[in-house]
């Protein structure tokens, strides 16, 4: 295999793996505020993208419907969380996880109702033929979806890292208990989490959405890949979402270059099985038997 | 006896079903330091944790500042002034000590957030030399100092401390206490849970001895001390003084 064909497989990789860097970091942001898995945050995808082209059909412009169709599905993300989750809070974990599946198949189901069954697509964002960079071909659109990942990753760790309610977040993601003790309304702290992770998906919803086309069933399986990558990274660390999603994404990309392309998800569950069983705190994690 | 700046009636609470602690009632007034002795399981830190509302009373009332808080949330009260350092500590171990008090400053606008840092740093000048170090990393007294710090920055008139002493060194005990007395000087009021109890009274101006979940006996911190009983008791008279 040729050096330009081996790239073009690495562009593809790196272009999925933005994407579920995405997705995986709404897990990250969900998990760290309330320690539970939302296995809605696929759905969160699919709606930024679906809600894309509703906007579209209506009229908007392209970058309006973009804007919205993010705007509108951190809004379900909001309701999400506050007409869903928060009056069973304090029913554990495992309850609440359930919701999130049951959630997941009702977004799923109103998604069909509203837009029907049929594969719809979004037009690039930005027209024109792809770029060839040392022999490999890279759409216009993949270089949105870099962009937007760059920008979303760094204006979450800017979030993360050097504001009160970024430091808010932290402190949540440590203790509830001790939190609240602080003044900080941690129910309001779980609440813009689900916001920010109906966001963080949406928007990689949105930006895929004229490469791949999209329909109301897109969000399972996003939602394990990205659930895929935050675990492997090692779930509750935002960086480690990023390096999750990436290698994810190459190594899928990778697998179709040197295996087949039938393979492709069964190397990336194989892979998340190993890490689970070698090292299941993540690439990048922390082992949770820290010293004390 | 000046008016009360907390007042609890009839209190009771536990966990789930399990009640811990029945018909409690005590009263501290502005600038006091009153202090819970008790074997453990008394219900001490539960009571603290129902007057700081991390758990919900199943009866009776809280009255803080004139006001019924009975059930009201830690996150409410804590701008209303209470703060309580948890048993346990409960630091944000990974975060900075600066982050940690930073934290704990939370309820307040930017200049209250500076003006209780250079407080605590003044209190604590070791908080103000380990600014960058994770919380975790500190040693068991620097703990105890910061977590006492944190609560501090939220500038409460009430303090609630469930065991400050707990682990450390005499040392260590004795400038943590040093500082409990500054703030009582300054006109903090404390509600001290202790288990070396003469260490506490002699700190306090009143005690309350807690039994099976009900207060027991309750005087002034001199009366307490000099009570046979609670000396066999709960002074350790095993320590050989007198």
């Amino acid at each position: 295999m040729g050096s330009a064909e081996l790239l073009q497989f690495a562009v593809a990789g790196l272009k999925n793996g933005s994407i579920y860097a995405l997705v995986a970091l709404g897990f990250t942001l969900v998990f760290g505020s309330t320690g539970i898995i939302n296995f809605a945050q696929g759905e969160f995808f699919m709606l930024g993208g679906m809600l894309a082209v509703f906007f579209v059909k209506l009229g908007l412009p392209l970058p309006l419907a973009v804007v919205a169709g993010v705007l509108a599905t951190a809004v379900v993300g909001l309701a999400f969380e506050r007409v869903a989750l928060r009056p069973r809070r304090d029913s554990g974990p495992l309850a609440l996880i359930i919701i999130t599946i049951g959630g997941s198949m009702v977004l799923r189901s109103l998604s069909r109702h509203a837009f029907g069954g049929n594969e719809l697509s979004l037009p690039a964002f930005t027209e024109g033929a792809s770029i060839v960079v040392a022999g490999a071909a890279i759409e216009r659109q993949a270089l949105w979806v870099w962009g937007l990942t760059i920008v979303a990753v760094a204006g979450l760790s800017w979030l993360y890292s050097k504001t009160r309610f970024g430091r808010s977040m932290r402190a949540c993601s440590l203790s509830h208990e001790a939190s609240r003790l602080m003044g900080i309304d941690t129910a309001r702290i779980v609440m813009v989490s689900f916001g920010l992770a109906a966001v963080l998906g949406a928007l990689a919803g949105v930006v895929v959405a004229p490469l791949t086309q999209t329909s109301f069933n897109v969000g399972a399986r996003i939602g394990l890949k990205g659930f895929a990558a935050a675990i492997l990274g090692g779930l509750g660390n935002p960086i480690a979402a990023v390096v999750g999603g990436l290698a994810l994404g190459l190594v899928e990309s990778m697998s179709i270059a040197f295996i087949s392309s039938t393979y492709k998800d069964v190397i990336a569950l194989v892979l998340l099985l190993v890490v689970l069983f070698v090292r299941p705190e993540g690439i990048l994690g922390r082992a949770t038997r820290e010293k004390v | 006896m000046s008016e009360s700046l907390l007042k609890v009636e009839g209190l009771c609470a536990g966990y789930g079903r399990v009640p811990v602690i029945r018909d409690v009632s005590l009263s501290v007034a502005a600038g006091e330091v009153v202090t819970l002795i008790g074997a453990n399981g008394a219900g001490k830190s539960t009571l603290l944790k129902a007057i700081s509302g991390l758990i919900k009373p199943t009866a009776g009332t809280v009255i803080f500042d004139g006001l019924d808080v009975t059930g009201t949330p830690p996150e409410r009260l804590v701008r209303q002034g209470l703060a309580l350092v948890p048993e346990g500590r409960m630091l944000f171990g990974p975060m900075s000590v600066h982050e940690n008090l930073l934290l704990g400053g939370h309820t307040q606008t930017p200049e209250g957030v500076r003006g209780a840092l250079e407080r605590v740093h003044t209190l604590f000048p070791v908080l103000a030399e380990r600014s960058s170090q994770a919380a975790a990393t500190l040693s068991g007294g620097e703990q105890q100092m910061l977590a006492v710090g944190r609560a501090l920055m939220s500038s409460p008139r009430l303090l609630l401390l469930d065991e400050p002493s707990l682990g450390l060194a005499p040392k260590v005990i004795a400038d943590i206490f040093a500082v409990l007395d500054g703030l009582r000087a300054e006109g903090l009021a404390i509600l001290l849970v202790e288990q070396d109890a003469r260490l506490a009274l002699r700190h306090s101006d009143r005690g309350l001895v807690m039994r099976a979940g009900h207060v027991a006996l309750e005087g002034t911190a001199s009366e307490l001390i000099s009570n046979d009983d609670i000396r066999l008791i709960y002074l350790g008279a095993w320590h050989g003084e007198e």
